[in-house]
Order: C-alpha cells, then structure tokens, then sequence
C-alpha cells in the first residue's frame, strides 16, 4: 500500500505534481499479470487446445473449406453472442434472445409476403419490430424492477408463441411463404445471405460482419463514453447512477442492441433459406450466454470483452463442425459444449483470482 | 462539470467566514408520524469541517440525505450561500457543489481507478460517430489530481476493488475534488476502516479542507472527529444534543456526550438490579471518557 508521505495539510498549496519522472508508482504490475487480467485469455487458450485437438483427430478438419464451414457457424452464433454479452457486462440476461431471431425473420417474411411489397419493407419493419421488442424487454426491466431472468423469460415465451400462432394464422403452416421471387430479394440476399470466394474457398459474408460487429463492439466497449457505462452499470448499478450515469438509459439501449443483433442474423436466415421455420430459435439464447460466458463475461457483469465472446463462438463453431469431422455421432455435442463450458468457468475464476491478486 | 483550477484552490483556504456555503436553520424532517429530524442548526464554511456525530438511529443519515438531495427537509430552512433551496435530486445538489461520498457506494470495483475517476463525467475527443474517449489526458488528470490530494497508486489500470478501502474512499474524495465540489459530505468514510487506514482518510479530509471545501464530516467515533473537526454537533434522537466550536468543548465532553454518559449512568444503575453484574467495578459517570484522549488531542 503505498502513500504519500504527507497530504497537503501543511502548507496552504499543494505540492505541485513530482514531475513526469516515470512516476512514483512503486511497482508495475508485471506484464504477465497484466496480460491474464484480459478476460479472454483463458477463452483463448481453451480455443487453441479445442483447435489442435481436432486438428489431430479429425483429418478432415485441417482443409480449408472446412475452417470456412467452421467460421460460418461461429460467426451466426457469435453475431448474435456480442449483443449478449455487452448485455452481460451492463448486468442483465436477454433470454428472448434466441426466439427474437425467428420474430424477426418471420415479420420481414409474412409481411413481405401478405402485402405483396419489396423484401426491403419487410426488413425495414422486422428491424423495427426488433428494437421494440428489446425496448420493451429493457423498458419492463427499468420500471419494474424485476430480474431481468424473469422479464425476459415473459418475452422468449411471448415471442415463442406468438411466432407460431402468427405463422398459422397467415400461412396455415409452422413455415412462412418462400419468398424468393419477391422484388428486392436478391439485393437483400447479397447483403446479408452471399458469399466471398477467397483462394478458392467460399466464405459466408457473414464471416466479416461478424469480425467487424467485433471490431466495433470492442471500441465501443473500451473507448466510448457509452462502453464505460456498460462496465459500470454492470458492476455497481447504485454507485453508477450516484456518479450521475444514465443507467436507464445504458440498459434499454444494451436490450435493444440484442434487438439488432436478433434482426441482422434473422435477415440472414431469411435469404439463406428463402423460408424460416416459425419454432426455431429455441434453445439458442443458452448459446448465445455460454459463448460470453466461455469468452470471459462475468455472469454477474461488469466484467468482459467484445474479444470473449469470438473465441467463445469459435470454440463452439470448432466443437460443433469437429465431432462431424471425427466422425463421431453428433450427440455428443451438447456434452461436450457442456464440459467446456464448466471447464471455461473455472479457468476464468482462477485467471480472475491471478489478476486481481496483487 | 467545471473542474475547479486546482493550482488556484488553495487561496480560498484562509476562507472568509461571513457566508456558510450550506447552513440548515432549525430544519426537520418527518417522514409520516415519525419525525426523524427536528430543529437541527448547521453551518458549513468553505476550509472548514463540521463533524456530525450521533448513534446509530441518531437522524445522521436523514440530515445528510437533505443536504445531498435524496430527501427534502419538511420543517426550518436549508441554505446554499444564503439563498434557501429544496434539492429534488442529487444531480441538483452536485450542481450546487455538494457532492457526497457514500461509505460503500463510492466506486464501481472491477473498474480501473482512472475509469472510475472520471466515470459519468468522462473526457472526449473527436466529433460525433467517432467520438470517444481521452483516455491518456483523463489518466494523466486523475494521476496528477490524486497526487495533488497526495495519493500514489502503483497502477492506475488496477481495479479499483484492489485498492483498500481507505484509498478508495480516497479516490472518492479526489474525484469530488476535481469536479468542483465546494461541500464534500463524507458518510462515516472511517467506520469500515482499520486504525491505519482512518488516519489515511483522515489525511486526505484534512487535505480537502485546505484546499478551501467545506466538509460534512459524518461519524460516530468522536476520536476522528476531534482530530480534524473545527466544529461538533452532535444528534441524539433526531434533535441537537450539542453544536459547538472546537475551542468550546474538548475531547472528553464530546467523547461523554457521543457515549450517552448520563444514559450509561442510568444504564449502569440496571445492571445493579441484575445479579451476577458487578457494579462496584463499572466506572462512574464522569469516568466515562476516553482514557489516552489527552495525548491524542494534541495530534491533531
């Protein structure tokens, strides 16, 4: 603990500054310390292992084509992961995450269809239908109170019904129209659903938005006014708002980034597949969690990166496409997303520990 | 957010008297039928410290709560420089100059220091889309501010949560500082705190106070009170039990009054009624002060 010698009790000014002399800041921590105070180092490590695990089991897994079949996995996940976890640092859960995908895709589908307009219309009402759904979920949250687990829980199974109840009514069926013959269609799809052929592989476009959202997330995180609200509102919610941090505020636009999140990747099953399937999305909120939380987001928040949730989602897209490529049965999936995920935890408990000792 | 000239603060440290920057007349507060609060009198002047003393259930935290705008007072008067106010929000009292700097909610732990320094107030560069934050002039401020205050950090990249919880209390109170707080209400800052710890708090109020503030020392160890305060008021059950100058009450009357001595004596006289409790070795009443308080009175 180190002091300074005598506060300014003595004489009537201050002491001016010690100069710039490297400062009397006794001991830098060292840079290994400093370094596992990054919360994806652990994630990253568990990715590198996970990597060359498959890499010597799976022959099949070292091709190129199949690093591509990896990414695009990762990166559909990991577009959806990033919202979720800047949501888990500010300190709250989205779990209509994965069902507000479908919401998204099935009313830029049904309403494109139903009124015969460009797909564009569609998608412009889905991105608005989407933010009012993630308002609405930070809205209750901020007025009532209640655990986010609990207001968000309302709206996954709002949203779940509604998604099949609506499809029902319009098209008789669990699955919205095709709407690959509409105007518009193909512009939207080269936007959201095309491929980038790189050396003979094709990529899925998604690949790019997904390292790019990173990209920004990570400077909005880390170099924004907005980014130290989240951090804050996250660790001490009462301490933020008695500095003067508009916690509302910072919560109902963290929800409502989930929103858009929710809408770009429902845009992008959409085009995939022309059609969505009005009972999909369940289960992948839990996905979405375990890849902030792989990528070292504090449960509680206050604590992550934009950087965590990548490899997270690169660990899952690594494991998920690597059980197919060993040839082992696809079951297994689950158990070993499981395994990782409790072995994640614990690394990030220990690194947490290692860098907060001092 | 103005933040004050800290090379030029120090000459308010001779402070001119005349006008309290907050003074409380006769104020009150009830909430329901229960009346918390009741014709309390307070003055603060700039380069001064007012200490607060009570037992718990005292109204100390009520009073603080209408200076620092968290409640409205419901009888007297609350003065800001002479003019009367009624503070809605705290905002409205930190614009006022009054900030407050609460035991346990000072800070945000996982934070980096300097985050936390400037959290809600933070310094940007650039225009909008791209506008973000100017992490090296906001480091080197809250380096050289808490240096100013005399607190060195090893790091100031470390969580805050790292720090004790003197120096965060410390950090908390440079950064009330820096944003121009004139009256700086500290919530028992010592009460979770180690002997050594205090005397760093204790430090740094001092400082504070020579830096021209006025300071709302909150507290219920008379000890740390008379080592810094220019004048005492203590509470009991809401009224004014005693407000005197530092040169109209030592450290034993304050020390008798903080601990009940006539309360203690009536106490005492139960206790006889108990068996198995020996009186005869319990100290009489104007035996209960602090023994050792006269050595430390000279320390401050």
């Amino acid at each position: 603990m180190s002091q300074a010698t005598a506060p300014a009790a003595s004489s009537p000014s201050p002491p001016a500054p010690p100069a710039a002399q490297k400062d009397g800041r006794t001991v830098e921590r060292s840079l290994g310390r400093r370094l596992l105070a990054r919360p994806e180092v652990g994630a990253l490590i568990a990715a590198i292992g996970v990597y060359v695990f498959f890499f010597a089991v799976a022959p099949s897994f070292r091709e190129a084509g199949s690093l591509a079949t990896v990414l695009y996995q990762a990166s559909v996940m990991g577009i959806m992961a990033l919202p979720v976890a800047l949501l888990m640092i500010g300190g709250e859960f989205d779990l209509s995450a994965g069902v507000a995908v479908t919401t998204s895709a099935l009313t830029a589908a049904i309403l494109s269809f139903q009124l015969t307009v460009n797909v564009w219309t569609g998608v412009f009402v889905a991105l608005i239908v989407s933010l009012a759904v993630g308002a609405f979920n930070g809205w209750l949250l901020i007025r009532t109170g209640l655990p986010s687990f609990l207001v968000t829980l309302g709206s996954f199974l709002i949203l779940q019904g509604s998604n099949l109840a609506v499809t029902k009514i319009f098209t008789g069926n669990v699955a919205s129209d095709s709407i690959a013959d509409m105007d518009g269609f193909d512009q939207a799809k080269s936007i959201f659903a095309s491929e980038v052929t790189i050396g003979g592989v094709d990529f899925k476009i998604t690949i790019f938005y997904w390292l790019a959202f990173a990209a920004i997330a990570t400077w909005l995180l880390l170099r924004t006014k907005f980014g130290n609200w989240i951090f804050a509102v996250g660790g001490s919610q009462d301490s933020a708002r008695a500095v003067g941090v508009p916690v509302n505020f910072t919560k109902v636009a963290l929800f409502m980034g989930v929103g858009a999140g929710a809408w770009f990747v429902g845009m992008h099953l959409l085009f995939s597949f022309n059609t969505v399937q009005s009972n999909e999305g369940v289960g992948n909120e839990f996905l979405y969690i375990i890849a902030a939380v792989i990528g070292g987001c504090l449960l509680t928040g206050g604590y992550g990166s934009a950087i965590g949730p990548v490899i997270g989602a690169f660990i899952f897209g690594m494991v998920n496409q690597g059980i197919v490529y060993a040839n082992w049965n696809p079951d297994w999936f689950k158990a070993f997303l499981g395994v990782m995920l409790l072995i994640a935890a614990l690394v990030n408990l220990w690194v947490r520990r290692q860098a907060t000792r001092r | 957010m103005t933040p004050t000239n800290t090379t030029a603060a120090p000459s308010d440290a001779t402070p001119a008297t005349d006008t309290p920057v907050v003074e409380l007349r006769g104020a009150g507060k009830a909430y329901g039928n229960v009346r918390a609060l009741h014709g309390v009198d307070l003055t603060v002047h700039p380069g001064k410290v007012t200490c607060v003393l009570g037992d718990n259930g005292a109204g100390k935290s009520t009073l603080i709560k209408i200076v620092s705008g968290l409640h409205q007072h419901t009888e007297g008067e609350f003065l800001v420089d002479g003019t009367p106010v009624r503070f809605t929000t705290p905002r409205e009292a930190l614009d006022a100059g009054i900030a407050t700097v609460y035991q346990d909610l000072a800070t945000v732990p996982l934070m980096p220091v300097w985050r936390n320094f400037f959290l809600g107030s933070e310094m940007t560069k650039g225009p909008w889309p791209i506008r973000r934050l100017d992490i090296e002039k906001m480091k080197q401020t809250a380096d050289a501010e808490l240096r100013n205050m005399g607190i060195v950090l090893d790091d100031l990249e470390q969580p805050i949560g790292t720090l004790s919880g003197g120096q965060r209390q410390c950090v908390a109170i440079a950064r009330a500082v820096y944003f121009g707080a004139r009256v700086l209400i500290l919530d028992e800052p010592t009460a979770a705190l180690g002997v050594k710890q205090s005397g760093v708090v204790l430090k740094y109020i001092a400082a504070a106070r020579d830096r021209g503030l006025g300071v709302i020392f909150i507290t219920h160890n008379p000890h740390h009170a008379y080592m810094v305060g220019d004048h005492f008021s203590v509470l009991r059950l809401g009224t004014m039990e005693l407000s005197a100058a530092r040169d109209q009450v030592t450290l034993e009357e304050l020390t008798n009054h903080m601990a009940g001595g006539t309360e203690l004596a009536a106490l005492k006289h139960e206790l006889a009624q108990v068996r198995g409790v020996d009186v005869d070795e319990l100290p009489e009443e104007k035996d209960l002060t602090a023994p050792g308080a006269s050595t430390k009175d000279g320390a401050a």
